[in-house]
């Protein structure tokens, strides 16, 4: 029995069924439980957008408090006007990304190591559409060891920030990965991006070493320079003018107006 | 060996008294990965189980059509796949803990003692003994896991399956939490001291040493000076 196993011929079967057996197990088990994952990638999603506004509550339904809330839109990066065209419900903005006709290459200014930028994203708006209380941008970019795809949640000025929370990063546990500590996201809350006094809508958020000492800086994280740049370069980059600057212009002219 | 074990030996053998982690010192890398928490270890620990248990299951099956110049890729294909299967599962149905497992259920792969007991053990037993065996062996290991991940949850954040024992300083406590128990270097130290204990009560466990330190001989020391 031994010697026909060793067979050239058997051990070739073996190896061709086993295979056969073995990718339909697990390509069975990918497709079947694909819905329930991205049903909780949706949920843990939409949860961070709560948690980001202030929303989020222990216990609370999420899909319930985000449909009654929250009020998604897609928005033209260029020109900063809300598009009529996509559907905030179907548009994928990692989807977008990656299509040439939604997209554009970001050759040589490209701080938040992108590579593609799509030309339209999903903004989620708190309270009234037309005058919300917060607006909440999806940001992402290159930390240390890969991309921190996160929300920025903004005032209704669009110009102060309320928090900053990253949902997919992989930054070293205990120091770039202090991006979730709560004291350390705490801080975020009255910063302010855009300095109007110099009339140009370049942010001037960043992170700084010693010592966050004015509303337009913010602790860098201890050991970890590297995140803190990634961190630092994607927020100059969303927020300027290849990011959301035109949008958020909107918000400032609004404010302007009633005083 | 396979003719005097019982069904009863292999489940509970490699529990205490043949434990893959702490005589064997098999799986120690995740061991230090995922037991900063219990909770984490103990979806782990079931994670491990599962695997052990069917890959041993499918390998004693398949051992008298295994062709011995392949079997160790063979195993491997039948590990992988069914790890790849508990990750998927993990996610469909336990997404917050496979966020916090990450890549560890993928390494569980490389885990000495899934492959271990697959060559080892199922190669030469029948089905029904080496499921019992992977759920043994399994066992063992999440028996380890849960006793580090309750010391350096209990000692790292003051709480048991995320409950609050100690409370801790920053809300409000007296314990001010050992942040070297959180960090992977601890669980060195716990494993070390439960190899001691169970070594101190079952001797049979402790090696000989292989070789004994002479203390130095002064004459010799005068005759080279």
């Amino acid at each position: 029995m031994a010697a026909s196993n060793n067979s050239i011929k058997k051990t070739l079967g073996v190896a061709l069924a086993l295979c056969i057996v073995c990718s339909v197990i697990v390509s069975t088990a990918a497709v079947a439980l694909r819905p329930t994952q991205q049903l909780n990638q949706e949920l843990d999603r939409k949860s961070n957008i709560l948690q980001v506004a202030g929303l989020y509550e222990p216990g609370v339904d999420v899909n319930e408090v985000f449909k009654e809330k929250i009020t998604s839109r897609v928005i033209n990066l260029e020109t900063g006007e809300y598009s009529e065209d996509l559907d905030p419900e179907t548009f994928n903005q990692f989807d977008a990304s990656k299509d040439p006709a939604t997209s554009r290459t970001l050759s040589g200014d490209d701080p938040a190591g992108l590579i593609r930028q799509e030309k339209f994203s999903t903004v989620y708006l708190v309270g009234d559409a037309e005058n919300p209380n917060e607006i909440i941008l999806p940001i992402r970019g290159q930390g240390l060891w890969g991309l921190m795809r996160g929300f920025l949640a903004l005032k209704g000025d669009g110009n102060t920030i309320l928090g900053l929370s990253y949902y997919d990063h992989a930054e070293t546990p205990g120091l770039g990965g202090e991006v979730d500590n709560p004291r350390w996201k705490a801080q975020w809350d009255g910063k302010k991006i855009y300095d109007y006094s110099d009339s140009e809508m370049q942010p001037e958020i960043r992170l700084v070493k010693g010592g966050a000492d004015s509303e337009y800086e913010a602790d860098a994280l201890s050991g970890a320079t590297l995140t803190s740049r990634g961190v630092t370069n994607m927020l100059q980059f969303w927020l300027s003018e290849a990011g959301f600057a035109e949008y958020l212009a909107r918000f400032h002219d609004n404010t302007q107006g009633e005083a | 060996m396979a003719a005097s074990d019982t069904p009863k030996s292999v489940l509970l053998s490699p529990v205490f008294k043949n434990n893959p982690i702490a005589l064997q010192v098999l799986g120690i890398c995740s061991a230090l990965a995922v037991t900063n928490s219990m909770s984490v270890s103990l979806v782990m620990g079931i994670a491990v189980i599962v695997v052990t248990a069917f890959s041993n299951l499918f390998v004693s099956l398949l051992r008298h059509h295994i062709p011995s110049s392949i079997r160790i890729i063979v195993q491997m294909t039948i590990i992988a796949s069914l790890v790849i299967v508990v990750d998927q599962v993990l996610k469909a149905y336990a997404y917050e803990m496979s966020k916090q497992l990450s890549v560890f259920v993928g390494l569980i792969i490389t885990n000495c003692i899934v492959m271990g007991r697959a060559e080892g053990y199922a190669m030469q037993n029948g089905p029904v003994m080496s499921f019992l065996d992977g759920v043994g062996n399994g066992l063992g290991y999440a028996v380890i896991l849960l006793f580090v991940g309750f010391v350096r949850e209990l000692l790292g954040s003051g709480s048991v399956f995320g409950l609050t024992i100690l409370p801790a300083v920053q809300n409000g406590g007296w314990y001010v939490p050992n942040g070297l128990m959180l960090l992977p270097p601890s669980a060195f130290f716990v494993i070390g001291l439960l190899i001691w204990i169970i070594r101190s009560f079952n001797p049979d466990q402790v090696e000989k040493t292989e070789y004994r330190i002479v203390a130095n001989s002064k004459t010799k020391i005068k005759e080279t000076a």
